[in-house]
């Protein structure tokens, strides 16, 4: 950013400022604000909550906001649409659809979820089965899908289509936005491992679509699929965190308690610290070489290692209980969680085994790793040039 | 300790650190290949005079000394960058034990006259020097030595039993940490003196020569206690700068096994298709990656905070501990991803795999670094 751009920039954000006071604005009616400004992804085009600059210089933004007492919470209460919608959105949607939806996604008066995998397609996505058949100038959408967080308080999701089984599995998909209270669509809670139910499962029976909430031509579902994807595993682990905090903490703070003193026991810890600090100045150099231009392979590296330290620090910190750990205190209840808080270490210990599986299972980032920054050589693919309907499933 | 505080550094590499690296890898693929390391290694000498001329010409023993003592001034970083490069080829000879070690013990320690005295002749490699801490029996905490220096007129007479000399045999000085009156001392011994006697032993990695060095009734002057007292924690800090050299050395070392271990999982076939096809060997190629930059990212962070004594506590065994554990598993499994050739003495392997494993007990084998990590972050 040039001088001249970032005064402009702090000129628009003293504009906002001026007209609607950051800590005494009503926060929907703020962020409406922020985003007629283009202060809302700086970087979209003016018109569409941007200003045309820099992915960067939100953080400029966000911080003054932080600074003068205004609230970025609708980033974490529209978390899909906000994080994921909108990227797709600004790459792949017309002008008129960006009209309809990224204002009232921004102020989170319309939340936004999205709905890829299914019984069937996990870490094989391109090998979904939710069917859109054609019918006039709507489609008729049949299927299931699953692991949908924030459906149940959706207004939009985001959906992949199968709509040319003929076609080889990436060729054949479709990319649509659906009102999530369209007839036909049926969310229901999908208790996990915890008992909570942080996602959903989403049964579309003859849900109508209209084509104008089509994303991008018919057939490019895979290319859209992968800009949505991309944005999520950007998003987890690439933060920075101070040193010897999370998980880790809460291991050493039952550590201490115990007040063991057993060498093997310390030792484990001790190592898992070490583990935990390596990734994290791995996630420090990604960010500042990411900063620079120069991304560099330790970014893909960063959500396998929040996987596996989540999972053996959990399971250690259970281990140092003892006895103690054996017991689950309140006992499970099937509920729609109101926090993610996972303080509770039996209920960390059962929580963070999906993280492994969620948002890329750590074989397909391995896979990642391996074939693009290492550049070895894909598995033979059975599927690739198959029409999808003669794939074998199951 | 270090609980929520975010000591901030930057892991780029400036220009200075950019050239040497070019410098290092062209000389070094250029000059030492794999052929010359394994002709250095079972020669007698276990070094090559010539190349250590080439490498003290080219600035490279004085890397770390200051300007003043005839060296170039640059910091641990900088020396990084070299340890990393040289690692990659497993580079034989004295330079870990003269230009980090002893030089380090000495910059540490030794007072303007003794730094005066010593460093420029080290910086222009034409004296190499050694540290000898470690005895029987076998551990790595300085603070528990046998070896005693006592008054003796003017002098001191050192007697004990010292193990595990790097380049003991190659020294003209060893500098011997021996307990005295006054605490630990460290002792600046030249290799003649009468009374000394080193003897070679035989070594795991031989790319990295070791020795036996007895001390009976060693006379030496006053002038030879570095810093006239107890060194007690400059030894700690010289321990600790080794710890993170080495380590500098071994992400240097896990980088060139992924790229031998990559390049062969991509050209070499099994039932019809490239063996880095199969997930068995590319996730393993993909872990030596994730491992090599866990230890790079921990060496890189140790080198550029060597000046600040309470977060070097913390970033030295870290990195001892992350470096040491990365470097053992990826020689081990290059030797895996290759299969049977790399059980032979012919390949290379087997030179990265006893280096890796020396090298990981050095000054403390992971687990002994894990305690000292403890001890910084009060565990």
């Amino acid at each position: 950013m040039t001088d001249t751009d970032s005064r402009q920039l702090d000129d628009v954000v003293g504009e906002l400022f001026d007209n609607h006071p950051p800590s005494s604005t009503d926060p929907e009616e703020f962020w409406g604000a922020q985003y007629d400004l283009g202060l809302a992804w700086v970087w979209h085009e003016k018109g569409f909550g941007g200003l045309g600059l820099s992915r960067v210089d939100q953080d400029h933004v966000n911080r003054r906001i932080e600074e003068a007492g205004g609230s970025t919470e609708n980033r974490y209460l529209n978390l899909l649409g906000i994080g994921m919608g909108a990227g797709v959105l600004a790459a792949h949607g017309t002008d008129s659809q960006k009209r309809r939806w990224l204002r009232p996604m921004f102020t989170t008066q319309e939340i936004w979820c999205q709905m890829f995998s299914e019984p069937d397609a996990g870490s094989d996505l391109a090998g979904l089965s939710m069917r859109a058949e054609p019918d006039g100038d709507e489609w008729v959408v049949n299927g299931q899908k699953v692991w949908t967080t924030l459906a149940h308080l959706s207004k939009w999701g985001m959906l992949v289509t199968r709509t040319d089984p003929e076609a080889p599995k990436h060729r054949g998909l479709t990319y649509f936005v659906v009102d999530m209270a369209a007839e036909g669509v049926d969310v229901r809670p999908l208790y996990q491992i915890t008992g909570d139910a942080e996602f959903n499962e989403v049964f579309f029976d003859d849900v109508r679509i209209p084509d104008e909430n089509r994303i991008d031509s018919v057939g490019s579902g895979w290319r859209v699929s992968l800009t949505t994807l991309m944005n999520e595993r950007v998003a987890i682990g690439a933060n920075t965190v101070p040193r010897g905090s999370g998980k880790i903490a809460d291991a050493v703070d039952v550590w201490k308690r115990s007040g063991s003193e057993d060498p093997l026991l310390r030792d484990r810890l001790i190592h898992l610290w070490a583990e935990v600090e390596a990734a994290r100045l791995t996630s420090a150099r990604a960010n500042e070489l990411a900063s620079a231009g120069v991304p560099g392979p330790e970014g893909s590296i960063g959500k396998l290692d929040w996987a596996t330290l989540n999972k053996e620090i959990t399971s250690f910190t259970i281990d140092l209980m003892g006895l103690e750990g054996t017991l689950y205190p309140g006992g499970y209840e099937l509920v729609r969680p109101t926090s993610f808080d996972s303080s509770m270490p039996q209920k960390a210990f059962l929580r963070t085994r999906a993280n492994s599986i969620e948002g890329g299972t750590s074989e397909i980032m391995m896979n990642i790793l391996g074939e693009r920054v290492l550049g070895l050589p894909g598995e033979p693919r059975v599927d690739k040039e198959l029409p999808w309907k003669d794939v074998p499933r199951g | 300790m270090g609980e929520g505080s975010t000591v901030s550094v930057s892991y780029a590499a400036t220009e200075d650190m950019e050239l040497i690296r070019t410098t290092a890898r062209q000389f070094l693929e250029e000059r030492i290949r794999l052929e010359t390391v394994r002709d250095i290694m079972m020669s007698d000498e276990g070094f090559d005079t010539g190349l250590w001329r080439e490498i003290a010409d080219m600035g490279w023993t004085g890397l770390a000394i200051g300007e003043e003592h005839g060296g170039a001034g640059y910091g641990l970083s900088q020396l990084g960058v070299l340890l990393e490069e040289m690692g990659r080829l497993v580079t034989p000879g004295p330079f870990f034990a003269s230009a980090v070690l002893a030089t380090a013990a000495i910059e540490m320690a030794g007072d303007d006259s003794q730094k005066a005295a010593l460093l420029p002749q080290l910086a222009a490699g034409e004296s190499i020097a050694t540290l000898a801490v470690f005895e029987e029996p076998r551990g790595w905490d300085p603070s528990v030595l046998a070896t005693t220096a006592s008054a003796d007129g003017a002098g001191w007479i050192i007697d004990g039993a010292k193990r595990f000399v790097l380049a003991g045999d190659q020294a003209d000085v060893i500098v011997v940490a021996a307990g005295f009156e006054g605490g630990i001392g460290m002792f600046v011994v030249p290799g003649d003196a009468s009374g000394l006697e080193v003897v070679e032993t035989p070594v795991l990695d031989p790319t990295r020569r070791q020795a036996d060095v007895s001390l009976n009734g060693v006379r030496v002057d006053e002038s030879a206690l570095l810093g006239g007292g107890d060194s007690t924690l400059p030894l700690r800090k010289t321990l600790g700068i080794g710890t993170a050299c080495l380590a500098a050395e071994q992400v240097g070392g896990s980088q060139m096994c992924l790229e031998m271990s990559v390049e062969y999982a991509k050209t070499r076939y099994q039932f019809g298709r490239p063996i880095g096809s199969f997930q068995a060997i590319k996730h393993r190629c993909a872990e030596m990656l994730i491992k090599t930059e866990h230890a790079r990212s921990t060496a890189y962070h140790a080198v550029r905070v060597v000046d600040d004594d309470d977060e070097f506590s913390i970033a030295a065994p870290l990195a001892g501990s992350i470096c040491s554990d990365a470097y053992n598993w990826i020689a081990g499994e290059t030797i895996q991803v290759h299969g049977g050739i790399a059980f032979t003495w012919e390949h290379d392997a087997h030179l990265y795999l006893k280096r890796a494993k020396a090298s990981s007990l050095l000054f403390g084998d992971p687990r002994y670094q894990r305690q000292l990590l403890g001890q910084a972050i009060d565990l």
